[in-house]
Parts: structure tokens; C-alpha cells; sequence
């Protein structure tokens, strides 16, 4: 399990030089892996889920009596925009909370949730144009929903790529998880205006069809298999988190290592230049 | 220090703003440099749409606020490159200028040198391209509305940007997605204050009101927190 | 009778950039004392200036500068202390008059002490209103000593002061930082020229890989 702790270190004594525990893996045990059995045992469960999945969507759901076959792109569309909205608030959530406690929990998984729901946008964006040409012919529309997601998918772009760029040198340790966090709570406070001013403008077009709408009445199997598609992406999702969340926590600590060795350097060289002036004088 | 953290952030948010604005008349970068950027942006926008009356006419709205939102990147870089000197930085900080008014000063003046470009680019339509503006209120209160919220994105995240060395290419893809709600609206009620679209003219301003909000809002709340650490 | 300490660290840690600038300084100065920090460049000097500053964050230990946590509060230290760093910390494209008003009015203080801050560096009066950009090393330096006395602080941090100014400027330094010492105020300085600053100095320590070596 990771603790969750905070990024500040306190020592009191002079003598040992200053280290840092954050209660992070040890590093001759698991710390070269981001796997657990929790995590086996969700993958296993994933494929496994997949493989059923696969069976149901293209052999036993039935075609849909309006959109025809197309409409099995809908068991990965539907679960994928879900979680990627999902993803997204839970990183709007984090970015605030690291802005109010400066926990290194909430900045590490406000970016590796920022860093999964842009995946999972991009796979809804592309199955949405994909579904829309196979059924409609065009790519795209600009309708509120599609229209939304665009610009979401662009501002959470847009986070990563600052996330991608070190502060610069004369910055202190956390301007980079701070900036981050200003960008996600921004974006995240800037849905409902896009949302909003978007549905607004798509009403004023007249004849403009929503894209993308089922007809209201599915059943049956096609019922069955879109919520198990819903409980199958969610371990998907759930799996590619835990992961990604990993990942980013085990960076900082050996980032801590490695401060950790250059404070002892440095010291070990002050010393070392200190005995050779005592020797040499 | 004594007095009400309000009154101080105002205070300080003035003096900031008399300084920016006094820098910039001494290097003079909006007019001598913005000014005619736009201009040629507006001649090129002629050629390339064929220059003919109502092509213009009906472009107009959307050519105007692209140009502006062009303008503001590069009047954003130079605002936060004002401070990029450690030494200014530090002194700056060292100066005990409230973070909030720092920041609302930057926006008045990223404002105040916003609505000079609006006011050249908005001269230069009417001169090459031949139109006329109309629904005057509407045309003012949602320019301002939008001025206002460009500034206080580019106030927050000019600094955010601006220690990068990617700079420009990170504050396009930070700044412009989430503008798109601001241009969208401000051009939708321009395009109805001229008559040419359907809709409600104030409820595209009130909620271009509500971006500024929201904008200013967590610019004032989140300043103080960016300023320490940068 | 207990003398209050305004400088108080103990294993002061900072980062920058990755970069373990300090690596764990102990250093305790007490109010009034002219303290002299030497050591090759790479030491940490200019990064324990900053850090007594309040301009960078602890990144583990404790210390308390005029009675402010420098772990919890940095920003109420601010305007009580002076930096003279390596710039000017000025606009440049300001005359001294302007940078002096503008930082005057931010730290809410009287602007009818200008003159006479300007008068005490030497700085000439057709200098005052030219911009910063075009005044010479030794001017640019003076204009950043006004602006340190201006802002009358409990503790001086001076950076390097004499380096890169004449002979006459390095004289106005030592005056300045004795006459500070004497209204009370503490003074913490870092430089190169040993001989002059130990003329001065009440007090010598000695910095090497981002910590304090010398007598503490």
C-alpha cells in the first residue's frame, strides 16, 4: 500500500545528514515493478472480461433496428467517455486538494488521472468519428457533446504538456505540482461555461441532428452487453490508474533518493576540502 | 502593514498598474510592435478571403477576435517577461505587494493594452473592410466583458508558461482552449447585436461575465501560492 | 542578559532545480552583529542569502529569521529584510527616481525619503532621472543601495557588495553596512575581498558544499 504523506522534511539532528522516508516500496523488494497481486488479479479479471466482452459485442448482441452493426462501436464508446470524465474530475479534485494540503498523493495522481482520461478522450473522440462516418458519413459534427469533448481533450493537452516541461532552475521544489495544479483547477472550473456556450451555440443551428444518440429503447442482450462493457472498461480503467498512479509515485521517491545522495555528496565534498585545507595549512 | 486586505490588494494592484503601463510607454511595444502585426493580419485576412463586401461583412466579427487573441499571446509573453530578471523577481517579491495585487494590477494593464489593440484593429476593419458596427451596448459591454477575460488567463497563466523555455508554444496550448468559450461568445453576440444571428445578445454577455469571474476569481485565490514558488 | 537571535538555522536544507543548493547549515546570528560569510563560489553563499531572505523554501530543517517560522511563514519576512543581490533588482527601462517610487509605494513607505537615500549613495541628480539601462556598473550599484536604505530593514543580506564597484563605492558599502550595524540593524554579507570585510565584520564563518564549516 502507499501512504499517503506530505513532501516537507523535518530533522532535528546536525550529526546524521538529512534523509527522507515517505513510506515509499522498498526499493529491493518491489520497487522496480508496479505490479501486486491486487493488480494481477485485476488483469487476469480484465482480459478475461475482455475476451467475454468481445464475445458478446460481436456475436451475440444484435444489430441495432436504426444504426445497423455500427452501433457495437457504442460498447467502447460509451464506457470509455464515462471513465474519461471520471478521470478528469478526479483529477480537478486532486489539483485542488494539493493546492489547499500540498500532499504529494494528490499531485501524483492528479497527474496520472490527467494522463489516463486524455487516453480515454482520445479513444472516445476517435470512436466517435469512426461510429459517425460509418453511420452518418461525416467525421464530425459540431455538436455540444463532441464539441465539449474536444476542447476538454485540448485543455488537458494542455496540462500534460506543462506537466512534460521542468520548472525552471531557479524555481523552488514544488512550482512545477503547483503550476500543474492552477492549470487542472482552472480547466476542471471551465467545464460548465464550455459546456454551456457550446450547447447554446450547437441549439442555434437549426437541422443540426444530435450525433450520436441511440434509439432510447435498447434491451435485451444489447442492454446486457452495454453494461458489461461499463463493468468491463471500469476495470480497465481502475487497472491502467493503479498503474499509471505507481509509476509517477515511485519517480518521486527515487527523486528523493537521489536528493538524498546529492545532499550526502555535497556534504562528503565540504568535508573532504575541509580536511585537505587543514592538511595542507 | 495595516488595513483591509481589499482596500490593500486595490492599492497595490494600482501601483502595479501604473508601473506596467509606464514601462510599456517607454518601450512601447503594443503600438509599435502589436499595431502593426494586426494591420497586417487584417490585410492578409482581405487577400485571403477574396476581399469582397459581404464575405467581410459576415466574417468580421470571428476575423476581429482571432486577431485580438493573436495579439494577446504576444502582449502576454512580454507582460511575463517583465519580471523574468531573478533580481526584479526577488525584489518584487521582497516588496511586500500583496500576490492579489499583483496580479489584478497585471490584468488591468494586460487590459488597458488589450483595448488599444481592440481599438486599431476595430479602426482598421472599418477603414479596409468597409463596415460599420452597430448595437453599440452590446458591442461595449461584451468587448469589455471578454477584454477582461483574456487578461486574467494571461495574467495567471503567462507566469506559468513563462519559465519555460517552450514558452510560446505552452501558452498557445494552454491559453487558447480555454478562451474558446470567451471567442464563441463574444462573436455570437456580435454577430446578433449586427442582426445577423439568432439568440439572446446579454445571455452570451452574462456568460462572458461569468468566465471573467471565474477567471479573476482563482487568479486572486491561487497568486499567492504561484508566487512563492516561482 | 539574553541577546535575541534573529537568525536561528539548524540543518537547513534547500533545493533548487534538483540541486541540494544548501546541505544542512547551522548558523545562529544575534541581533546587531556584522556577520562575514566566506567560501569559494559553489559554496551556497548566495543560496543561505536567499533562504534568510524568505524568497526560497526549506526543504527539511528549521529556522527562524526576525522571529518568523521559516517553514510556515515566509512572506511576513519579506519586507522586513534587505537583499542587495547580484543585479540591481530595478526595471531597467526606469530611471532610479521611477524604481525608487514604484518600490517605495509597494512596501508603504514614505516617498519623501528618496532624496535623502540618494544623497547618502552620491548619486548625481542628472543621474537620478536617466534610465537604469544606461548607467554605468558603479551607478547602477549605488541606485540598488538606495533602495536598500530606503526600506530601513532589521536585517541587511548583501550578496558580493563590493565586487565590480571603485574604490570609492566599496567605501560607501563598508560606511553603509557600520552605520547599519550601528542603528541596530543585523548585517549578513557575503564576499571575496577577506581583508576588508574581517575589517568590518564582528563576526566570520566560513561556507563549503552548502554548509557552514566555521565556527557557528
Amino acid at each position: 500500500m502507499f501512504r499517503n504523506v506530505m513532501s516537507t522534511r523535518n530533522m532535528t539532528s546536525t550529526t546524521t545528514p538529512p534523509s527522507v522516508d515517505h513510506g515509499a516500496p522498498d526499493p529491493s523488494t518491489d520497487g522496480t515493478s508496479t505490479s501486486s497481486r491486487g493488480t494481477r488479479v485485476l488483469g487476469v479479471l480484465c482480459i478475461v472480461g475482455l475476451a467475454v466482452l468481445g464475445v458478446f459485442t460481436f456475436a451475440i448482441s444484435p444489430p441495432d433496428s436504426n444504426l445497423g452493426d455500427s452501433v457495437r462501436i457504442m460498447y467502447i464508446h460509451v464506457p470509455t467517455v464515462a471513465w474519461a470524465y471520471l478521470c478528469l474530475i478526479c483529477c480537478a479534485a486532486s489539483s485542488v486538494t494539493y493546492l489547499v494540503r500540498r500532499s504529494r498523493f494528490a499531485d501524483v495522481l492528479a497527474h496520472a488521472s490527467a494522463e489516463i482520461g486524455v487516453l480515454l478522450l482520445g479513444v472516445t473522440l476517435v470512436s466517435g468519428a469512426a461510429w459517425g462516418h460509418i453511420t452518418w458519413g461525416t467525421y464530425w459534427e459540431w455538436d455540444a457533446r463532441l464539441t465539449t469533448t474536444l476542447l476538454l481533450f485540448l485543455m488537458f493537452v494542455g496540462y500534460l504538456a506543462l506537466r512534460a516541461v521542468p520548472p525552471s532552475s531557479n524555481a523552488g521544489p514544488g512550482s512545477g505540482a503547483v503550476r500543474a495544479a492552477v492549470v487542472g483547477t482552472v480547466s476542471a472550473l471551465m467545464i460548465p461555461v464550455v459546456h454551456k456556450s457550446v450547447e447554446w451555440w450547437a441549439s442555434l443551428h437549426q437541422g443540426a441532428t444530435s450525433f450520436g444518440t441511440l434509439d432510447g429503447n435498447i434491451e435485451g442482450s444489447q442492454q446486457f452487453t452495454l453494461w458489461l462493457s461499463f463493468g468491463v472498461g471500469s476495470l480497465v480503467a481502475v487497472w491502467l490508474l493503479m498503474h499509471r498512479f505507481r509509476v509517477g509515485w515511485l519517480t518521486a521517491a527515487a527523486q528523493d533518493v537521489a536528493l538524498d545522495e546529492a545532499i550526502e555528496a555535497r556534504r562528503a565534498g565540504a568535508a573532504g576540502r575541509v580536511a585537505d585545507a587543514g592538511a595542507g595549512s | 502593514m495595516t488595513g483591509h486586505p481589499v482596500t490593500r490588494a486595490l492599492a497595490d494592484a494600482g501601483v502595479v498598474l501604473a508601473k506596467d503601463l509606464r514601462l510599456e510607454w517607454r518601450t512601447r511595444t503594443a503600438l509599435t510592435q502589436v499595431g502593426p502585426f494586426v494591420l497586417a493580419v487584417l490585410v492578409l485576412f482581405g487577400f485571403a478571403l477574396d476581399a469582397d463586401r459581404p464575405t467581410l461583412e459576415r466574417a468580421t466579427s470571428g476575423l476581429f477576435w482571432v486577431i485580438v487573441l493573436f495579439a494577446a499571446m504576444l502582449l502576454i509573453g512580454r507582460s511575463s517577461t517583465i519580471e523574468r530578471d531573478p533580481g526584479v523577481s526577488d525584489a518584487l517579491r521582497l516588496s511586500g505587494l500583496s500576490p492579489a495585487g499583483i496580479f489584478l494590477g497585471k490584468v488591468a494593464a494586460l487590459a488597458c493594452q488589450l483595448l488599444v489593440v481592440e481599438i486599431v484593429v476595430g479602426l482598421g476593419a472599418v477603414v479596409l473592410y468597409n463596415i460599420t458596427f452597430v448595437g453599440w451596448s452590446v458591442i461595449l459591454v461584451t468587448s469589455l466583458a471578454a477584454t477582461v477575460a483574456i487578461s486574467a488567463v494571461g495574467a495567471l497563466y503567462g507566469p506559468i508558461a513563462g519559465g519555460a523555455r517552450t514558452r510560446e508554444a505552452l501558452l498557445a496550448v494552454l491559453v487558447l482552449p480555454t478562451l474558446a468559450p470567451v471567442l464563441l461568445g463574444v462573436t455570437r453576440a456580435w454577430e446578433i447585436a449586427a442582426g445577423r444571428g439568432v439568440g439572446d445578445a446579454w445571455a452570451w454577455a452574462a456568460m462572458l461575465g461569468v468566465s471573467a469571474t471565474i477567471y479573476l476569481a482563482v487568479g486572486t485565490a491561487v497568486w499567492g501560492p504561484l508566487l512563492s514558488e516561482l | 542578559m539574553p541577546v535575541d537571535p534573529v537568525v536561528e538555522l539548524r540543518g537547513a536544507v534547500c533545493v533548487t532545480g534538483g540541486f541540494p543548493t544548501l546541505a544542512g547549515v547551522d548558523l545562529a546570528v544575534t541581533a546587531g552583529e556584522v556577520c562575514f560569510v566566506s567560501g569559494d563560489n559553489g559554496a551556497g553563499k548566495t543560496s543561505l542569502l536567499r533562504l534568510l531572505a524568505g524568497l526560497t523554501p526549506l526543504a527539511s530543517g528549521a529556522g527562524t529569521v526576525l522571529g518568523v517560522d521559516l517553514s510556515t511563514d515566509r512572506r511576513t519576512l519579506r519586507p522586513m529584510v534587505g537583499l542587495l543581490g547580484h543585479g540591481t533588482g530595478m526595471y531597467d527601462e526606469l530611471s532610479v527616481l521611477e524604481n525608487l517610487r514604484f518600490f517605495a509605494s509597494a512596501s508603504r513607505l514614505p516617498l519623501d525619503g528618496l532624496d535623502a537615500a540618494l544623497d547618502l549613495v552620491a548619486l548625481p541628480a542628472r543621474v537620478r532621472v536617466l534610465p537604469m539601462v544606461s548607467l554605468s556598473a558603479g551607478q547602477r550599484r549605488r541606485a540598488a543601495l538606495a533602495g536598500l536604505v530606503l526600506r530601513r530593514p532589521r536585517l541587511w543580506l548583501l550578496d558580493e557588495p563590493h565586487t565590480g564597484i571603485d574604490g570609492s563605492g566599496r567605501l560607501l558599502v563598508d560606511r553603509l553596512i557600520t552605520g547599519a550595524a550601528a542603528a541596530g540593524a543585523t548585517v549578513v554579507f557575503a564576499s571575496h575581498e577577506t581583508e576588508r570585510a574581517a575589517a568590518i565584520a564582528t563576526r566570520q564563518v566560513e561556507m563549503a558544499g552548502g554548509t557552514v564549516s566555521g565556527p557557528q
